[in-house]
């Protein structure tokens, strides 16, 4: 059976390669915080593996990520001069090889999407040939490296340098935003064993108005909403709000339908996440990937479309629920 | 209420803009300590927290094949194809990529598209392909604005249309909890159902926003245009 954890580790090792790659490169001022960022995130990566079944303590790697977070936050990263083509050299590459170009990139989502609906039907040797309830994630992976070969082989590229190279420069673009989608979820962890969820949910009561039903609906949804910008994912934001304001008030009380509260109040929680920079991952390592000057432009061309959508979903609620 | 300060640090330091590293970091030591945790226990909470959210990073796996297929000019045979669709506008482009995207993640293939995989090397460069072929080189604001909008497709797409699924993470917490906390019983394909009308709603709000984008690209771009024209007479 193939284990998400190896997967882990592939990635662990690909980013400690690239380490050794950044320290070697003279063309980076800051050469050897870079590698040192990017090497101990790698090593994070493979110790996390025991770190999640209990077998080896926590806490080294905590200290890693503050180091990380050090290193990162001032100053000690920095980015060499990627050697890479020009304009003009890409486009007769474009003529040269045509939409053939396309194969390699369109074979990733292909074998995620075998990975995901066939392969769980076969079994290997009396078990799943990939681990279960992992299987789009290892799909991602085995598609990335099956791309890799086809596209190496097609374009004739003989030495792997050429796209670990290719890999390491969009890597040092993206810089710190790397990081921090993993480091927001860690803060979620953190807000919620220190009670922060308990100290919204008080507050939320005490400016809960008992009178009307849908005053009531626009609490529990504006509050998800809310809720969730701060905490940057709606799970975290759901328990509390539904605690609060969901189950005693808008199904106990007003006898609401409950799955089409529940189901509307986490999808409140999801407009939430398109305006909320703590969605990292969503919003801010998109931005980076695009090479935008503005790290908010994909939240600004959101905001409007969850703002509007919270509307609906008050109404979809107060219409359909009660 | 006073482990709330640690949300007072998070909203300061986004939107004093300082490095987001730094202030998620000092509000969750912050939190930790506020909150009645030991030194070693805020240790271990960013240690636990690392370890169990690596699915988010594991994207950098396709960044080589996509580095050395951009090399070869990925983008450049991107922008060549979407021009010899003269309909497809930037809007319209956006807009099929919305539905695609709803759509596989209402089945439940959520990694399929991306940001890695799809917006970057294809879905972008399609777009801003399709706004040159009308207007020339784009002014770098423009470009901008199309790239955070093919960003806004693919999230918006993804989170209207995995709900619609029912083995989301997402449902599964909410029956989870539901079940667990108030001894009811909730069924996945109930609150699946219950998230069709918001996803058509999403689709129907973002849908008309791309297609709307396609009017104001040609007043924006159109109209610097004859500015700069006008400014070219002047002389």
């Amino acid at each position: 059976m193939i284990k998400a954890e190896w997967f882990y580790w592939l990635v662990g090792a690909l980013f400690m390669v690239l380490a050794v790659q950044m320290a070697a490169d003279r063309t980076n001022p800051k050469r050897y915080g870079t590698a040192a960022f990017w090497g101990l995130l790698g090593a994070g990566f493979v110790y996390s593996s025991w770190v999640v079944d209990k077998s080896a303590p926590a806490e080294p790697l905590g200290a890693a990520v503050l180091v990380m977070i050090c290193l990162a936050a001032f100053g000690f990263t920095g980015r060499g001069k990627a050697r890479t083509t020009t304009t003009e050299e890409r486009r007769a590459s474009a003529r040269k090889h045509g939409s053939k170009l396309f194969l390699p990139a369109l074979t990733i989502p292909a074998v995620a999407l075998v990975c995901a609906v066939l392969v769980p039907k076969l079994s290997f040797g009396g078990g799943p040939l990939l681990q279960k309830g992992s299987e789009t994630i290892l799909g991602l992976g085995i598609g990335a490296i099956v791309a890799l070969v086809l596209a190496m082989v097609m374009l004739r590229e003989k030495s792997v340098a050429a796209p670990l190279h290719a890999g390491r420069s969009m890597l040092e673009s993206m810089g710190w935003a790397m990081l921090l989608p993993q480091l927001l979820a860690t803060l979620g962890t953190i807000f919620a064993v220190s009670g922060v969820g308990k100290q919204v949910g008080i507050l939320t009561e005490a400016v809960l108005p008992h009178d009307s039903v849908i005053t009531a609906v626009v609490v529990y949804c504006v509050g998800m909403f809310l809720f969730t910008v701060i905490m940057g994912n709606g799970f975290a934001a759901f328990p509390v709000m539904t605690a609060a304001v969901g189950w005693p008030v808008l199904i106990e009380q007003a006898h609401g339908n409950a799955p089409a509260v529940l189901a509307i109040g986490m999808l409140c929680g999801f407009c939430g996440t398109l305006v909320t920079p703590m969605a990292a991952n969503f919003n801010v390592v998109p931005a980076a990937l695009l090479e935008l000057k503005d790290q908010y432009g994909p939240i600004k061309a959101q905001l409007p479309t969850a703002v509007v959508l919270l509307g609906c979903n008050i109404v979809i609620m107060s219409a359909f629920a009660f | 209420m006073i482990v709330l300060l640690g949300v007072l640090v998070v909203i300061i330091g986004f939107a004093t803009r300082r490095n987001p590293l730094l202030v998620v970091g000092v509000a969750g030591i912050a939190t930790g300590f506020l909150g009645g945790l030991s030194p070693q226990k805020v240790l271990a909470a960013f240690g636990d927290g690392f370890a169990s959210s690596r699915a988010v990073t594991i994207f950098v796996i396709t960044l080589p094949v996509i580095g050395l297929l951009e090399r070869h000019g990925l983008q450049e045979q991107a922008r060549n194809l979407i021009s010899r669709f003269s309909k497809l506008t930037t809007g319209r482009f956006l807009t099929l990529y919305l539905v695609l995207r709803q759509g596989f993640a209402a089945l439940g293939l959520r990694d399929l598209f991306g940001p890695a995989q799809t917006v970057r090397p294809l879905a972008a460069p399609m777009a801003e392909g399709a706004a040159e072929r009308r207007y020339g080189t784009l002014p770098d604001k423009t470009r901008e604005k199309i790239r955070s909008f093919t960003a806004s497709a693919d999230n918006v797409g993804l989170f209207f249309g995995e709900d619609v699924f029912l083995a989301v993470g997402s449902i599964l917490l909410i029956t989870g909890f539901a079940n667990s906390t108030y001894h009811t019983h909730l069924e996945p394909l109930q609150l699946a159902l219950w998230a069709i009308p918001t996803a058509l709603c999403a689709l129907a709000v973002h849908g008309g926003r791309l297609l709307r984008m396609d009017r104001t690209l040609e007043r924006e771009l159109l109209g610097a245009r004859v500015e700069l024209a006008t400014e070219e007479a002047a002389k």
